[in-house]
């Protein structure tokens, strides 16, 4: 038995002398005559075993999420478009009356319909979007006034859907697409007369209640400008905080006392930070409700104390030879925190404020209580005007009734995820191209 | 590394350009039932005038009035959509915060529809059949005792053998007042056994009002499609939610028959269907010429386009007014801004 210790002990000392982990499963595999050491050996074998089901569970979840969200979104990437000959009569655009061009052009595509109803069905096979799209086409080119010429313009959602031959099986069944409409889009296709275009609108639009009409720029504007009011509010705090108590404080029962509350805080529900900032900073203060600086700053308050913490960790990190040394060569305790110590835990800090602003990235629950889940389609210039956030327009979008939105929300998560991924990967470069190993 | 420091700690200080403009958007709050219409309006007057778009906030039509009735003035809410008419206590509020006066705009109809899956048989029940599937407390032999009621079969013989299993609003939810309103009080508050019981008319109305709480009534939040995903997933369900995500969600859902009538869009706006009820929107009139575009919007709001008979809202799914009672509110909004 203690034969079998020594010649493991051997082979794992010799393994590490080569830089390699010192367990060689493979010899446990093999079946030994000892009961109790098969028993051991069973027990590693179990537990490895554990380890790779756990992780295969988590991949199995995650591809699955990713395969979701991918097979409802991606189409949301292209549009349908309908190629229409438009008469832009002078006198219809001196009156503004677009909407009667589009009309009129569509009549003139599908002559003979005189029934009401399916007039209806026939105007709302392209977007209703459509005449502001004549409008600055006009405004562009004043020329095209009095002739007559053909334009592509976006379909409606349910027939974008019905041509991407996507979620087909639904429009159809809800009645969104009616026998006539089929008919017509079958026709236009074969004519050529329709298209699948990069849907550009999805990045160039705001939020907006027509599903071909909703895009996302509004709410990632949103989601930048709150994160750069959060940025500029919690990093410098949060570091003076850290090196404060870090650096110079002197450990008294008060400082204990910040620093129980430092953590504590760090783990509150997200929530609590959103009432907090309703109280304070919308009916104290008088700042703007739903505006991107509210926002940031109650998002800087929910990641803050996770600041303070992973830079309070940066410095400890720091050795004290440092320190000494500055300070032997005469540098005052600010010099050595400034000129040395805080150098040398920059990317430690950094990987740390990163990573926490990825969450401030995430979180909606905060921004509910200060108005900034709503419905807003403009946007936005200054910190002060209405604002979203992208991850708000992904729960905006969940929750409207009309089909369109299930691959704007999937597309949405999408771009939401590449935002989240770019933040990730910054974050790991950072650590590992200025990281100091001491 | 010093530089870096420097560069970033400059460049987020100089992020902060803090100039403060005065809200120049209309801000809305209030009920999500109201929510899907008010921004489609919403997005057409950003569309076609040189305002901005208004905000609208889905808050429930309870903490609508909460927030609109906190005070005057642009820090708080010009409009404030609900899928009832506003309480008294609630005017209390307002008035106590110094909003004196507000103008009640009917937008249109909408219906309560208790769906199901389509994977599922159609239901057909009566208010009385509703109301003894829910209620926390039913009449068994003149006597008031926790609803005991576990299957469908157990409220009426010729009901299907399925648990109760129904998924609704919470209570802070316009839709839940409704529901109260006119299935739960219609069906009970003559009820012999709650006569004896609750003498005094309030109380009585209050305790009709209680929904039972021991997980066949279940809470689904304020999210109307979050009911429909839960009816997909389970077929026995039913789901309590407005009559606008059954039209947009027809494929999924079909809506029970109540008293014998099927909830249709006609249905309901000839008034046959038992659970519609009104949609509102109310006016801070104190904001009106201090709110850049309130006049124009609130004009929009109630117009032919919008919310006539084929106005763009019926295509959500709105049950527009009739011809007459539109003119109504329309005239309100002309004589207001004058």
């Amino acid at each position: 038995m203690i034969k079998i210790f020594e010649r493991r002990t051997r082979i794992a000392m010799n393994r590490v002398k080569k830089k390699k982990s010192p367990f060689i499963y493979k010899s446990y595999s093999k079946k030994p005559k000892h009961k109790w050491l098969r028993k051991r050996n069973a027990q590693e074998q179990r537990f490895k075993r554990t380890g790779v089901f756990c992780i295969l569970i988590a991949f199995f979840f995650l591809a699955s999420l990713v395969w979701n969200i991918f097979s409802n979104g991606y189409s949301a990437f292209t549009e349908a478009q309908i190629n229409l000959p438009v008469e832009f009569q002078a006198e219809l655009i001196e009156d503004d009356a677009y909407r009667k061009i589009i009309q009129n052009s569509l009549l003139e595509l599908f002559p003979g319909i005189e029934d009401r109803k399916e007039k209806r069905e026939l105007f709302s096979l392209i977007s209703r979007n459509a005449p502001h799209i004549l409008e600055k086409i006009v405004e562009e080119d004043p020329t095209v006034i009095g002739r007559k010429s053909m334009v592509w313009i976006p379909a409606s959602s349910a027939v974008s859907i019905f041509y991407k031959q996507h979620l087909y099986e639904q429009a159809k069944r809800s009645g969104k697409i009616s026998t006539s409409q089929v008919a017509w889009v079958t026709d236009l296709a074969r004519t050529q007369n329709m298209r699948l275009k990069f849907n550009a609108t999805f990045f160039k639009n705001g939020d907006s209640r027509e599903a071909e009409q909703a895009g996302v720029l509004a709410s990632t504007i949103g989601s930048f400008m709150t994160i750069l009011v959060c940025i500029a509010m919690a990093f410098p705090l949060g570091v003076a905080t850290a090196i404060y108590l870090e650096e110079f404080a002197r450990k008294s029962w008060f400082t204990d006392f910040i620093e129980i509350n430092i953590n504590n805080l760090a783990a509150v529900p997200s929530i609590i930070f959103g009432l907090l900032g309703l109280s304070i900073y919308l009916n104290i203060f008088g700042l703007p409700r739903s505006s991107s600086l509210v926002g940031g700053m109650v998002l800087a308050l929910l990641i803050l104390p996770v600041i303070v913490i992973a830079t309070r960790n940066a410095l400890q990190a720091v050795p004290p030879s440092i320190r000494y040394a500055a300070a032997a060569l005469g540098a005052t305790p600010t010099q050595v925190v400034f000129h040395h110590t805080l150098i040398y835990a920059l990317p430690g800090i950094m990987t740390g404020v990163i990573l926490s602003i990825a969450r401030a990235f995430g979180e909606t629950a905060p921004l509910l209580m200060i108005g900034m889940v709503a419905f807003i389609a403009d946007v936005p210039k200054t910190f002060t005007d209405p604002a979203t956030t992208l991850p708000v327009q992904v729960y905006l979008w969940a929750n409207n009734p009309e089909l369109g939105f299930v691959e704007k929300t999937a597309a949405a998560i999408m771009v939401l995820l590449t935002f989240m991924v770019l933040i990730n990967l910054l974050a790991i470069y950072i650590r590992r191209r200025f990281e100091i190993k001491w | 590394m010093k530089k870096t420091l420097y560069t970033f700690i400059a460049l987020v200080v100089l992020a902060l350009p803090l100039q403060a403009q005065a809200g120049t958007n209309i801000q809305i709050v209030g009920s999500s039932t109201v929510y899907p219409f008010v921004t489609v309006t919403a997005e057409e007057f950003g569309n076609n005038t040189d305002f901005n778009t208004p905000i609208v906030e889905s808050t429930g039509t309870g903490g609508g009035f909460k927030l609109f009735c906190a005070g005057a003035g642009e820090m708080h809410p010009d409009i404030s959509n609900a899928s009832r008419a506003i309480k008294q206590s609630e005017e209390k509020l307002c008035a106590k915060n110094g909003v004196k006066d507000i103008t009640e705009i009917k937008l249109g109809y909408d219906g309560i529809v208790l769906a199901n899956s389509k994977k599922a048989d159609r239901y057909s029940l009566s208010k009385e059949q509703i109301f003894l599937a829910l209620a926390k407390k039913v009449p068994v032999d003149g006597k008031l005792v926790d609803n005991p009621n576990q299957n469908w079969s157990d409220v009426d013989a010729s009901l299907p053998n399925v648990k109760i299993e129904v998924y609704g609003p919470p209570t802070t939810s316009g839709t839940r007042d409704a529901f109260s309103e006119l299935v739960m009080e219609k069906a009970c508050k003559d009820l012999p056994a709650f006569k004896a019981a609750f003498p005094d008319k309030k109380v009585r109305k209050k305790s009709c009002h209680l929904l039972r709480e021991d997980g066949r009534y279940i809470e689904a939040g304020e999210n109307d499609n979050l009911i429909v995903q839960k009816l997909q997933s389970n077929p026995q369900a039913l789901g309590i939610f407005g009559f606008s995500f059954l039209d947009q969600s027809g494929d999924i859902v079909q809506g029970s028959i109540v008293g014998g009538i099927e909830p249709t869009f006609d249905n309901i706006s000839n008034g046959s269907y038992g659970i519609s009820r009104s949609l509102y929107v109310y006016l801070k009139n104190a904001h009106i010429g201090k709110t850049a575009g309130f006049k124009e919007f609130a004009t929009e709001l109630i117009s032919d386009e919008a919310a006539g008979e084929f106005g763009y809202l019926s295509e959500k799914g709105l049950i527009p007014l009739p011809a007459e009672e539109l003119k109504t509110m329309q005239q309100r909004i002309t004589k207001l801004t004058q």
